[in-house]
């Protein structure tokens, strides 16, 4: 039995790995997104243009501007001369935001009233202009609180002290790269699982794969090993890669990582094989990996928190196995945590992956065109 | 001119034969029409950054009428979802377990220390491991404080003057609604995918069953066999196009500022783009198998993350940027959002439709090329 098995692990291999484009398009993309999306992925804002409307001579404009220039987050763009410059500014996305300073800003302040100062942000990404605005907030309250020592204001009755745990920087980074690691995990092992028996249907070798002495189950795992060891490889080069390039953390055990990292691969294996045994062509096989793979990433905590969805969106992301090893990956890296902890995280993957694998091996069978 | 007649002749019965194709296997179909609708459904009513009812430990060591209105404001706050907690340690122990995204800690010294009049301490602890949500509720917990901070000063008497004044103005999505940008941003996914899934597989297939060489023997230009791939799928993705609009201004009621004919040009031009790409993939690929993967590569994750669509393009790092000038969706995200939610803003509108426009004769040139090559 380990012999068939073998020999079509091998076949397996060979189908994947002979044709050059296929053997180049398994390796060379992964890599090149890691580098890419991790640099690129990030809510962290960097040299964003923003414009100056200061109507104000005085020396609290001059003061409050110099902190805006000295924070890496900004870049001076433009100086404006009149209130009908800020319009096409900021229509036009030559800058994101621009700071309108009054005439009566110094006076005000040095006669103990407040200055105003309008920010108008362009909001068509609304994220990056709510970003944009606790930059701000957290600029001109240290300017603020220097401003009022400088010149003796009463201290307010209560002070806020912030403290944050894991990440004191809040640098979404950490929080991100982590996340890729899944993401090309998932797509790798989808890659290699969801179009390999909708091509065998379309071509017809897998009618002569089932009237051979194998059983179901042994053409089941047959098709899942290459994928798992595939994936598993590199998924252990995105993981070396992370620590050893990006710099993220790595607090916990890898032992924890790579329970879950098998039985992520797992399951998605098996969701990869069930789509293709669903498929009749390859073009079917290749919008099903689509329909869950969009979903699955998008609904998956990576970029937007699940917490924010509407609880029936919530429920259904329960099944969806990259939602488990995205808290995985993140708390052993960034947590350290222990494999005790994750077992709520581990047992939902090996169940997908079971079912999946189940429905896929019934569907060889039972679906013949 | 005695040669154009024939060709349109040709090219009809490739429209075709192309056309029967899609009827008969209903996956083309799905692709532009299905998917779009499920894809949208699922996102506009699922993807949200806007954080509600956020839960938060409250951990109050010795209750007095002035914790009891600061506390009874984070009750009051859609924001939030209080839960409270006796002890700092209990509540530190729901934050590691992720029951709570903060806690704030008002400690026994609190109340003496406000009536003395120093300042007194307030702790709010956030668990930081999503660094972009911790600074979200970080912001409304200054919010929450701040005014109440005005307003129990006030009631001792006492006037708080913060030096300076910020007033926030977000145009052209004052309420900050996240569905506003990222609807727009999502159609230009779909429209990548739709647009790769349609045509990666077409050519491949062709040359996979040996038809594209029966193809070839025929007086059928090599022009007349793409056009005859493309004008088909063109149609079905204008489409699928049409139903994301729809969904997006009547089902999740995103402004359309901009005008329709507008967005369906530039729209028109992507698709041109994006099908553009399809066909290269499939004229690359030699086999249906190896263009499924590549499809699948290239597509989806590069449309995501490298399109500006949620990730803000100007904080990459410069070669990243330069990277982001290959992907077509790019062009088309700041075309979808400024049109939506700014209206006609011609030098956005006009430079990205250059960019669309070389993208698109870019891939059909790089598609006829390989072709050429592969008769040799």
């Amino acid at each position: 039995m380990f012999r068939r098995i073998w020999a079509l692990v091998v076949k397996e291999f060979l189908a994947l790995l002979k044709d050059k484009t296929s053997r180049m398009t398994l390796i060379i993309p992964p890599l090149f997104q890691l580098l890419i999306f991790s640099y690129a992925a990030t809510f962290d804002l960097n040299q964003v243009n923003y414009a100056v409307f200061n109507q104000d001579p005085g020396i609290a404009s001059r003061e409050l501007l110099g902190y805006f220039k000295g924070s890496p987050a900004f870049k001076l763009a433009d100086t404006m001369e009149h209130q009908e410059q800020i319009a096409p500014a900021i229509n036009d996305q030559k800058v994101l935001m621009v700071l309108h300073i009054p005439q009566d800003f110094t006076r005000n302040m040095l006669e103990g009233r407040s200055g105003q100062l309008q920010v108008i942000i362009d909001g068509r990404n609304s994220n990056t202009a709510m970003v944009l605005f606790g930059y701000v907030n957290t600029i001109v309250t240290s300017f603020s609180t220097q401003w009022s020592q400088d010149h003796g204001w009463a201290s307010p009755p209560a002070e806020l002290k912030v403290r944050t745990w894991f990440n004191p920087n809040l640098e979404s980074r950490w929080f991100i790269v982590p996340g890729i690691v899944g993401l090309l995990t998932l797509v790798v092992a989808l890659v290699v699982t969801a179009l390999s028996v909708a091509r065998e249907r379309e071509a017809g070798t897998f009618d002569q794969l089932l009237v051979t002495p194998l059983h179901p189950a042994e053409i089941l795992i047959g098709k899942a090993l290459p994928g798992i060891i595939i994936g598993l490889a590199e998924g252990s080069l995105i993981v070396f890669l992370t620590v050893n390039m990006f710099g993220v953390p790595m607090l916990g055990g890898l032992g924890a990582l790579y329970l879950g990292m098998a039985l992520f691969i797992i399951s998605a294996v098996g969701l990869g094989l069930m789509i293709s045994s669903i498929a009749v062509t390859q073009q079917q096989a290749l919008l099903g990996a689509f329909l869950f793979l969009v979903p699955a990433v998008i609904l998956s905590g990576f970029a937007t928190p699940i917490a924010n969805m509407p609880a029936l969106v919530q429920k259904l992301t329960l099944l969806n196995p990259l939602r488990y090893f995205l808290v995985i990956v993140r708390t052993v890296f960034l947590e350290g945590a222990e494999m005790s902890l994750l077992l709520p995280l581990y047992w939902p993957m090996a169940v997908i992956g079971v079912v999946t694998m189940i429905i896929a091996g019934w569907l060889f069978r039972n679906r013949l065109y | 001119m005695s040669r154009g007649l024939p060709g349109w002749r040709r090219l009809k019965g490739l429209i075709r034969k192309e056309s029967y194709q899609i009827i008969r296997d209903p996956s083309s179909i799905a692709i532009a029409f299905v998917l779009p609708a499920l894809l949208l459904f699922l996102f506009g009513y699922g993807v949200s950054l806007d954080a509600k009812n956020v839960p938060i430990a409250l951990v109050v060591e010795q209750p007095s009428p002035a914790t009891a209105s600061l506390t009874g404001d984070f009750q009051d706050s859609k924001w939030f979802e209080p839960k409270h907690f006796n002890d700092i340690h209990s509540a530190q122990e729901a934050l590691r377990h992720r029951e709570v995204m903060g806690i704030l800690w008002l400690r026994s010294n609190f109340t003496r220390e406000l009536f003395s009049g120093g300042p007194a301490p307030i702790g709010l602890f956030l668990n930081g491991v999503d660094g972009n949500t911790a600074r979200i509720v970080a912001g409304y917990v200054q919010g929450v404080w701040g005014k109440w901070l005005v307003r129990y000063a006030q009631s001792q008497g006492r006037e708080v003057t913060l030096p300076v004044d910020v007033q926030q103005r977000i145009w052209f999505n004052p309420e900050v609604r996240s569905t506003n940008f990222l609807v727009p941003g999502l159609i230009a996914v779909i429209m990548t995918l739709i647009g790769a899934l349609l045509t990666s597989m077409v050519v491949a297939r062709e040359w996979e069953r040996g038809t594209m060489e029966a193809l070839l023997v025929t007086p059928v230009r090599l022009r007349e066999i793409l056009l005859g791939k493309l004008i088909p799928y063109f149609v079905l993705g204008m489409g699928g196009q049409i139903l994301s609009v729809a969904m997006a201004v009547w089902l999740f009621e995103v402004p359309l500022r901009g005008s329709l004919w507008v967005l369906m040009g530039v729209s028109a031009l992507f698709l041109l783009a994006a099908l553009g790409m399809g066909l290269l993939i499939s004229t690359v690929a030699h086999n249906q198998f190896v263009a499924g993967q590549l499809a699948i590569f290239t597509t989806f994750l590069p449309a995501f993350i490298l399109s500006g669509f949620i990730f803000d393009i100007g904080s990459m790092p410069g070669w990243v940027q330069a990277i982001t000038h290959v992907i077509a969706a790019r062009y088309f995200v700041q075309v979808l959002q400024s049109v939506f939610l700014a209206g006609n803003v011609w030098p956005v509108i006009l430079m990205n439709s250059v960019a669309l426009v070389i993208m698109a004769m870019l891939f059909m040139g790089l598609v006829r090329l390989r072709s050429r090559k592969r008769l040799e």
